[in-house]
């Protein structure tokens, strides 16, 4: 210790480093393994920091016009931009450049998969909940920044598949009523494609939206840090505490080492796993493409909700012409689906007229209809994702595009709801399978005979740990319906409102099951330990369990 | 350094006096120098917590990650300079590939997939697993801190003068209302204003109709019933070294096909074709990506990024998929010397849909 002693003395008399650490190092954080996916998105981030600031070394934003001389053969004597040449150079005249950039690439994939599963796990156990909606909100803006920036990566070194995403991204732009054209040409210095926009492009990808993701992140994380973290119910587990490891050694050495793990991952991807072979696409030219273009994952359920949207939906107003079948699924239906999101929080609050502060979360299942709005949100995107895909699909399904795309036009409106249904009936069933476990104990696969013939099962409470999983699902009431008029017959006001609401948290409770109550499985075990001690005394049988399983009161262990 | 209870400070305490780590594991049986479980916490030993042996295999093992860590970076740095760069290699089920791309990465990767490995085995195998409760504190400050921080807004605000003093006010807002202006507005000169360039391309009356890339002019004979050539305007070339953009080519991209004239059901114009050669715009009327696959028995022309189906022996109409308009026709016809020439520029602008645009 004395080693550090004067320099950690130093720092401590400058800034007073000891009370941040008496306080912070041996911070507790709950475990458990989906808590994982926000840091993968966070190792990724800074995967994809180290790795860009060495591509900014080598890769010129340039729409300049080159002739081609690089070791890559194929290419030798094609005229080109120095953004397509100097993205070539990376991959083959640079040693250790492709590898580099292959890790880019596959990071920025992983980067959304996470944020997207991350934002699933919060999603689904209310993790968003009071008094998390601003990190909520945070995330939703990352994830899009994220998309925008992951958009601006691989359009940048203008290749024939990036500069096809550009011209679908100028087309959408163009479609925008009003101002569309004046965007258009504001953003790519005059028509499409120019010499403009690479640059422009590259300064967006490379300051703007990294210095917003970095200081979005560490807003989150800093919220993170003070709110502390959310923990899954569990013996001990309360709505007021958290139980878990402390930061230090024990997140140091995990976390730390999980950076590890993910920047190794992507390393190995970026060594045997090609993504993104820029020379075998060729430079940018606005008069060519190859079939089967396809955006990153990121992108598909957009350029699928442009594929579905059926054509026909132009509209000519005077002088000027509306192109719905480009706004409707491009601007508007994105738009949407990001407010909707962003402001879900706030739409369950309604409904419910949950105003408690949530630390504990929940299970799926214990929130049956959110559950279910997730599942239909999902079961909407799978299905504009697969409408991104509609001709590979064709293809290697030998099936017909046109059928593929007239199905998901259907499919579109009529599956989410069934996904609605089923998901909220399966979640029900098992609240109710849950409350049987807690009632009858589960089954052990023990038989045993009865004095009076008949055959039972033998069965075990539950343990201690699954009890309090269970008896840890809230249990809300639904508001109730407004009295149309008070006392004296004078109408309530904003009756037709508080109507809906209550309407609304009608169906949101609908098929609620009951939490077991402590009688009820006393009484419940109480029941069938009784028949198995009477038999064991009867007939002197050794009913093939341990003894304990009916000499002590089978309800032991829960509260 | 302070620790979080008591149990903890004195296992570290047992540690400082004098022994050594095997002597206490020795005395103890254990290895773990935790905390104990709160009340109510679950928790089970492990076989490192218990069995010296195997606590120190874990050790082992840990160590022997690192270890293979720092000897998997030596590995890139001989790698970085013993392979050359060309260099390709087999890899079973990935196929020929960059030697050096295979390497660098093997070694970058393994070597960091390591230390994660050995960090990770490290905290599960040798650190405390007993999980530990902490208090949450409420958020919400209380009524008199609450009371305390509006009072004071309230006497800054006072001494600000802000809430009297309304011309100060007013004049503020003003100012702060208008401060963006001279920020955003120089970003207008990001472009030009758009003066109906999406409504022109470089097609004229007479100019002769060139082969794309070789730049060529075409005879009517040179294109087979059933042909497809991609092609431009014979000023491309000049106008591309002039100004050094993309910009003409991605609106006055063509292609011509031919089909017996008998096909085709109608044109959208009278006799726009030249003996059953059809010129169309190349660039889709849906958001503009160049359509490339061309159906000769049905003449249906796919745009390969939404497939937007255009039917070219029916006027260029849409037959499928998201585009709401037909596929603009070029009209076409063979000049003195016999060589194929567009009779005018497009009749409607091509590409995407934009608001100016009239029809």
């Amino acid at each position: 210790m004395s080693v550090i002693d004067k320099p950690y003395d130093w720092v401590d008399e400058r800034v007073g480093v000891s009370k941040f650490i008496k306080k912070n190092v041996r911070k507790i954080f709950p475990d458990h393994w989906s808590f994982m996916l926000g840091e993968v998105a966070l190792y990724s981030f800074i995967v994809l920091l180290l790795t860009g600031v060495y591509l900014t070394l080598f890769f010129k934003a340039s729409q300049s016009e080159v002739i081609y001389n690089g070791s890559y053969v194929p290419l030798r004597g094609v005229k080109m931009t120095e953004a397509y040449a100097s993205s070539l150079n990376i991959s083959f005249d640079i040693r250790g450049g492709l590898l580099i950039r292959q890790i880019h690439h596959w990071a920025a994939i992983l980067f959304l998969a996470s944020i997207s599963v991350h934002l699933l796990r919060v999603f689904f156990t209310g993790a968003f909940r009071k008094p998390r909606e601003l990190n909520w909100i945070i995330g939703n803006i990352l994830l899009t920044l994220a998309i925008v920036e992951g958009f601006a990566g691989y359009s940048l070194p203008d290749d024939l598949l990036s500069g096809t995403g550009l011209r679908i991204t100028s087309g959408i732009v163009l479609s925008i009523p009003v101002v569309g054209t004046w965007l258009s040409y504001l953003i790519f210095g005059g028509q499409f494609p120019g010499v403009d926009f690479i640059p422009r492009l590259y300064s967006v990808h490379i300051l703007l939206i990294p210095g917003l993701i970095l200081g979005l992140v560490t807003a989150h994380l800093m919220l993170v840090w003070y709110q502390k973290h959310t923990q899954f119910p569990g013996p001990g587990r309360t709505n007021n505490n958290v139980v878990g490891y402390p930061l230090m050694p024990v997140y140091m050495a995990k976390a730390g080492g999980f950076f590890f793990v993910v920047f190794g991952l992507t390393a190995l991807l970026g060594a045997f796993v090609q993504i993104n072979p820029i020379w075998a696409f060729g430079p940018y030219t606005p008069d060519q493409v190859t079939a089967g273009s396809q955006p990153d994952w990121y992108m598909g359920w957009l350029d699928g909700a442009l594929r579905v949207m059926p054509g026909n939906m132009e509209t000519h107003i005077w002088h000027y012409t509306i192109s719905w079948n480009i706004l409707v699924p491009a601007v508007l239906l994105a738009g949407a689906i990001f407010t909707a999101m962003a402001l879900y929080p706030w739409i369950e609050r309604y409904i419910t007229g949950d105003t408690e502060v949530h630390n504990l979360l929940e299970r799926p299942r214990d929130n049956a209809t959110r559950t279910a709005i997730g599942a239909m949100a999902l079961t909407f995107y799978t299905l504009l994702w697969i409408g991104g895909g509609n001709d590979i699909i064709a293809l290697n399904f030998h099936t017909s595009i046109n059928l593929i795309t007239r199905f998901l036009e259907v499919a579109l409106f009529v599956l989410p709801p069934i996904a609605f249904l089923l998901t909220k009936r399966f979640c029900l069933s098992l609240q109710r399978r849950d409350r049987d476990k807690l009632l009858h104990g589960v089954e052990t696969g023990r038989i045993l005979r009865l004095p009076n013939g008949r055959f039972e099962e033998v069965h075990e409470p539950v343990s201690s740990a699954e009890a309090a999983k269970i008896l840890a699902r809230t249990e809300q009431a639904a508001l109730p319906m407004p009295a149309k008029t008070d006392a004296n017959g004078v109408r309530t006001k904003g009756y037709g409102a508080k109507k809906f609401r209550a309407t609304m948290s009608q169906a949101w409770h609908s098929g609620a099951v009951p939490v077991p109550t402590a009688d009820e499985i006393e009484h419940g075990q109480e029941h069938a330990a009784h028949q198995l001690h009477e038999a064991a005394e009867r007939y002197g049988i050794e009913p093939g369990v341990p003894n304990e399983d009916f000499s002590e009161p089978m309800h032991e262990g829960i509260n | 350094m302070s620790f979080s209870d008591k149990s903890d400070k004195r296992a570290v305490e047992r540690l400082l006096d004098g022994a050594s780590e095997p002597e206490i594991l020795a005395a103890h049986s254990v290895t773990n120098v935790g905390p104990q479980p709160a009340s109510g916490v679950e928790h089970t030993l492990r076989r490192t917590d218990v069995d010296v042996e195997s606590a120190k295999r874990a050790e082992r093992q840990v160590a022997m990650f690192f270890g293979l860590a720092a000897l998997s970076f030596i590995g890139f740095v001989v790698a970085f300079f013993a392979i050359p760069k060309d260099k390709t290699v087999y890899l079973p089920v990935i196929g020929d590939t960059s030697a050096s791309n295979a390497a660098l990465g093997l070694a970058m990767g393994l070597g960091a997939l390591l230390i994660g490995m050995g960090a990770i085995h490290w905290a599960k195998k040798l650190m405390s697993d007993v999980e530990l409760v902490q208090e949450r504190h409420e958020i919400k400050p209380d009524a008199d801190t609450r009371a305390s921080a509006m009072a004071q807004i309230a006497e800054g605000g006072l001494e600000s003068g802000l809430g009297h003093r309304k011309v100060l006010r007013r004049s503020l807002i003003g100012a702060m209302a208008l401060f963006p202006l001279p920020l955003i507005l120089p970003l207008l000169d990001l472009g030009p204003r758009p003066t109906g360039q999406l409504k022109h391309t470089l097609w004229s009356k007479g100019m002769p109709i060139v082969v794309d890339v070789t730049y060529q002019k075409i005879r009517p004979e040179d294109i087979p019933v059933g042909g497809l050539v991609d092609a431009v305007p014979a000023v491309l070339p000049s106008v591309e070294e002039a100004t050094h953009n993309l910009n003409d080519r991605a609106k006055a991209a063509i292609i011509l096909v031919r089909m017996r004239p008998g096909e085709i059901r109608s044109q959208q114009g009278p006799n726009w074709d030249y003996e059953g050669i059809l010129a169309y715009s190349k660039i889709c009327t849906h958001v503009g990506c160049p359509t490339s696959l061309y159906e000769q028995r049905t003449h249906h022309l796919l745009c390969p990024c939404h497939q937007s189906t255009f039917d070219l022996a029916d006027s260029g109409k849409v037959v499928f998929g998201p585009a709401a308009r037909r596929m603009p026709q070029l009209a076409i016809t063979v000049d003195a010397e016999g060589y194929l020439v567009a009779r005018g520029d497009f009749a409607q602008p091509v590409g995407p849909s934009f608001w100016e645009r009239t029809s």
